[in-house]
């Protein structure tokens, strides 16, 4: 077949390394209009560097890149955005106290005559453009009161009054629910009947059949192959990305009449749970589940004590303990991984090991002379959990700041593994990780909860994880929980029509 | 933890030893201060003898001493205007005990005591109030100040208790002045405190991440109380010091004392958002600006030019360190 017109993006040959360490080789990558070019690869295979290079958060070292078939070269992000390139990031660059209409027009705000801002027109400007993304929000509201999903589609929405003609999207979806992803989607076909090229990077693999139309994989630094969507097969695709194929998994069953760990009792916090009962037996995987916003991680941040319910009631292996702060809650042997890894999970600044370690030295366990940490217990315990997990990075006394986005998580994963709280709440686990590393998080679930006697609280957005991993399914929505299934009941529309269901 | 991990090498295609010993930061930055020395040295040739590079490390000892308190508290992500303040209140504390009959030991302790205890107030005001340490310490360097003129009426004490001027004027087999023991005994201490103790390994945490520090079960609140009561303790030793070469205590000492321990620090290249930095680095900082100070002295320069000086190398460090940060970001 012959190009009828030049590509809207071409990069050619872009090399890049970091401190002596080349992370993309001679990467070639391309993208009309009007189409999704969808990039997949394992965690640190380079996907967010060369989207930074497109963006000119980095500087390629060699390479050249083309727009409409004219090379161009960026120096500052402001110049690739100024030529209609723009990201829709994971972490959100938005000023979250200004509001809406401000971040929409940010650099660019309508003036009246004597200079000052025309709030009514500004208004005007930004309603027009959020209806534009289907967004149904007030444009004077802080975008610190909005949700993720509506975030999301304000960035677009930005870029949009930006006439971006290349619109990067990574990881979008990945803390988004599944309304909320179709919502996305939807958007993201009107874009492309409009002429916008989207990058878009994902390691939900299921999500490829709905929106790309080619799919690239990236394998350290290298493209291995570009497919159109009719070619792409996902067990393929897997194979190009990690090298082998999934394994078979069983996740096992807990002992029949194993002992209750943990009973939460009348739990109520005014305005965001209300009268929560369950139980979660030693050796037990308990998913929690239900829409973004049902108030699963408020229950998991009252359990451990980040903000304490106003009532009701916690029982550790059969003793009602009274947790008012996180230092309680490790106490009495619980753990909580959170779902924000930059803002309550990891220390940027720090490496590695220290971040991986943290928990563990702060429960005051196997100083030197009880008062000394202990170096060598240290590398043995991170090198253990970094090769099991495939953490990439040069070495481990790297600063996490530096560690691609599913490395990152790995690094949080390891921390509350290392913890050995027995009871570990695991809030969104595998956010970001790709899919040959999250077949071995899972294992490592199984195995802390089946064989080293833990009990796993886990809150997933994934159901076909929580499907995966759990004994029992817990379903909340509105703050309540609105039912409870077993293995054996579950199914994926089953969990859904507890969790829609309305008062 | 140490520098090289935290921030990777500028040399980064080279590999091997040199590259972790020239990418650690308070190493590079001893090649400045060398080259600053033999810049120096060509200028003038009293510059460069053993004697006068003695007396370096002897003016910057008090710099010195108060930037390792410093460290810390900048690593934990916070900041202490009051050093001044308590380097005046502790002398003066000192001095009115050794009047008061408390005795060589006794006044010493003293002294360190009330440097602590106001680090204590610095610490609860931060920590358990839950106010910004630039307006804690900043109240605080009022406040302190205050209490140091209060103490005698404003007026310094002469005559210290026999004895005590070893601290400051002694000289280690005739040659190596006391303060420079201290100094290097404090700083390996605070490195070996950095490295290897849970304090130490807290205070990057809850500078890099307080709210992850917490959730990880770090008791954030005791271990701030107890980085502000370090660095007041360590700014009331660098008190003694001071004292015991003036043989006396004033009041009004220790005026911008906190401009020159903060400079110190960043010229160590410490992150003033926490959680990155060399205790190492910030002694080689302070050497800095007492090498500078020494210098114009010696070229003749006149004292108001030091100051400008001294401003100016802070700024330009800070904008240096900023341009590498950023190259390597990219
Ligand atoms: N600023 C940086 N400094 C040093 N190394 C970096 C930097 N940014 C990325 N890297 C390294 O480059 C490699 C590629 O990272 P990148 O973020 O592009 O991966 P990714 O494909 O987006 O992975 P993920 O799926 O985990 O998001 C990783 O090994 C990472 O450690
Ligand atoms: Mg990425």
């Amino acid at each position: 077949m012959s190009e009828p017109k030049p590509y809207l993006l071409e990069m050619r040959d872009i090399c890049k390394s970091f401190f002596g360490v080349q992370v993309l080789h001679n990467m070639h990558f391309d993208l009309r209009a009007g189409e999704v070019h969808v990039l997949v690869g394992e965690n640190g295979a380079g996907k967010s560097t060369l989207m930074k290079i497109l963006s000119a958060a980095y500087q390629a070292d060699s390479g050249h890149i083309f727009i409409d078939g004219q090379a161009v070269q960026f120096h500052h992000p402001a110049q690739a955005r100024a030529a209609g390139i723009s990201t829709i990031y994971q972490h959100f660059s938005q000023a979250t106290h200004l509001s809406i209409a401000e971040n929409l027009f940010l650099g660019n705000l309508p003036r009246n005559p004597l200079g000052m801002i025309d709030y009514r027109r500004l208004y005007q400007l930004a309603r027009a453009a959020l209806e534009a993304v289907g967004a149904t929000v007030d444009p004077r509201l802080p975008v610190r009161r909005l949700g993720i999903g509506d975030r999301q589609l304000v960035e677009i929405a930005a870029a949009l009054t930006r006439n971006a003609r290349i619109i990067i999207m990574d990881e979008p979806t990945a803390a988004l629910t599944d309304r909320e992803v179709d919502r996305l989607f939807a958007l993201v076909h009107q874009l492309k009947a409009q002429g916008v090229g989207i990058i878009y990077i994902s390691h939900r693999l299921e999500e490829l059949h709905h929106i790309a139309d080619r799919v690239t994989v990236l394998r350290d630094g290298r493209s291995i192959g570009t497919q159109t969507i009719a070619e792409v097969e996902i067990d393929n695709l897997v194979r190009m990305m990690i090298g082998r194929d999934l394994q078979a998994f069983d996740a096992g069953a807990p002992e029949p009449d194993a002992f209750e760990v943990l009973r939460i009792e009348g739990f109520t916090r005014a305005g965001k749970y209300e009268d929560i009962n369950f139980t979660l037996r030693r050796g037990e995987i308990v998913a929690l589940t239900g829409l973004m916003g049902a108030g699963r991680t408020e229950v998991a941040e009252g359990i451990f004590g980040v903000t304490p319910p106003d009532s009701g009631a916690i029982y550790v292996r059969g003793q009602r303990v009274q947790i008012n702060q996180p230092g309680d809650a490790l106490r009495h042997d619980i753990g909580f991984l959170t779902e924000d890894r930059a803002a309550t999970g990891l220390g940027m600044a720090l490496n590695i090991r220290e971040n991986m370690t943290l928990p563990y030295w702060a429960q005051g366990r196997d100083y030197i002379y009880g008062l000394l940490l202990n170096h060598r217990r240290e590398r043995q315990l991170t090198d253990d959990y970094a090769r099991s997990l495939n953490v990439r990075a040069r070495n481990l006394s790297t600063a996490v700041k530096y560690l691609s986005g599913g490395n990152q998580q790995k690094v949080v994963l390891a921390k509350w593994l290392l913890a050995r709280s027995s009871i570990l709440i695991a809030d969104e686990p595998t956010l970001g990780i790709d899919i040959g590393a999250k077949e071995e998080v899972h294992r490592l679930l199984i195995d802390f909860a089946r064989q080293q006697g833990g009990a796993v609280l886990l809150i997933s957005s994934d159901l076909p994880e929580a499907l995966k991993l759990s004994d029992r399914i817990l379903v909340m929505a509105h703050g309540r929980l609105v039912g409870e299934l077993s293995r054996a009941e579950a199914t994926e529309k089953r969990i859904m029509a507890f969790a829609f269901q309305v008062e | 933890m140490q520098q090289s991990d935290a921030r990777p090498s500028r040399f980064a295609a080279l590999t091997g030893p040199l590259s972790t010993l020239l990418s650690n930061q308070a190493v590079s930055l001893f090649f400045i201060l060398l080259l600053l020395w033999l810049v120096l040295g060509a200028m003038s040739p009293v510059f460069f003898t053993v004697n006068n590079i003695l007396q370096i490390t002897l003016q910057g000892a008090v710099v010195a001493l108060v930037a390792a308190g410093m460290t810390f508290v900048i690593l934990s992500g916070g900041i202490d205007l009051s050093v001044g303040s308590i380097f005046a209140f502790s002398a003066m504390v000192t001095g009115i005990a050794m009047q008061s009959e408390f005795g060589l030991f006794g006044s010493i302790a003293a002294g360190l005591l009330a440097g602590t205890a106001v680090g204590f107030l610095n610490g609860f005001g931060v920590a358990r109030l839950g106010l910004p340490a630039f307006i804690v310490t900043l109240g605080m360097m009022s406040i302190a100040r205050g209490g140091a003129l209060l103490l005698n009426n404003g007026t310094p004490i002469f005559g210290l208790v026999d004895g005590f001027n070893i601290i400051g004027q002694g000289r280690i087999a005739d040659v190596i002045p006391v303060p420079t023991i201290i100094v290097l005994v404090v700083y390996l201490i605070c490195w070996f405190v950095l490295r290897y103790t849970p304090f130490g390994r807290f205070t990057y945490a809850i500078g890099s991440n307080p709210e992850a520090a917490r959730l990880a079960g770090v008791r954030v609140s005791l271990q701030v109380i107890g980085i502000y009561m370090l660095s007041g303790l360590l700014t009331a030793v660098a008190a003694m010091v001071e004292a015991s070469r003036l043989n006396s205590t004033q009041p009004a000492g220790g005026d911008g004392l906190e401009l020159n321990a903060i400079g110190a620090v960043v010229i160590g290249g410490t992150s003033l958002f926490g959680g990155e930095g060399s205790i190492f680095a910030s002694l080689i900082g302070a050497l800095i600006i007492a090498t500078i100070r020494n210098g114009l002295t010696i070229l003749g320069i006149s004292a108001f030019w030091q100051n400008v000086a001294t401003g100016a190398i802070i700024i330009l460090a800070v904008y240096l360190d900023r341009l590498r940060r950023n190259r390597q970001g990219s």
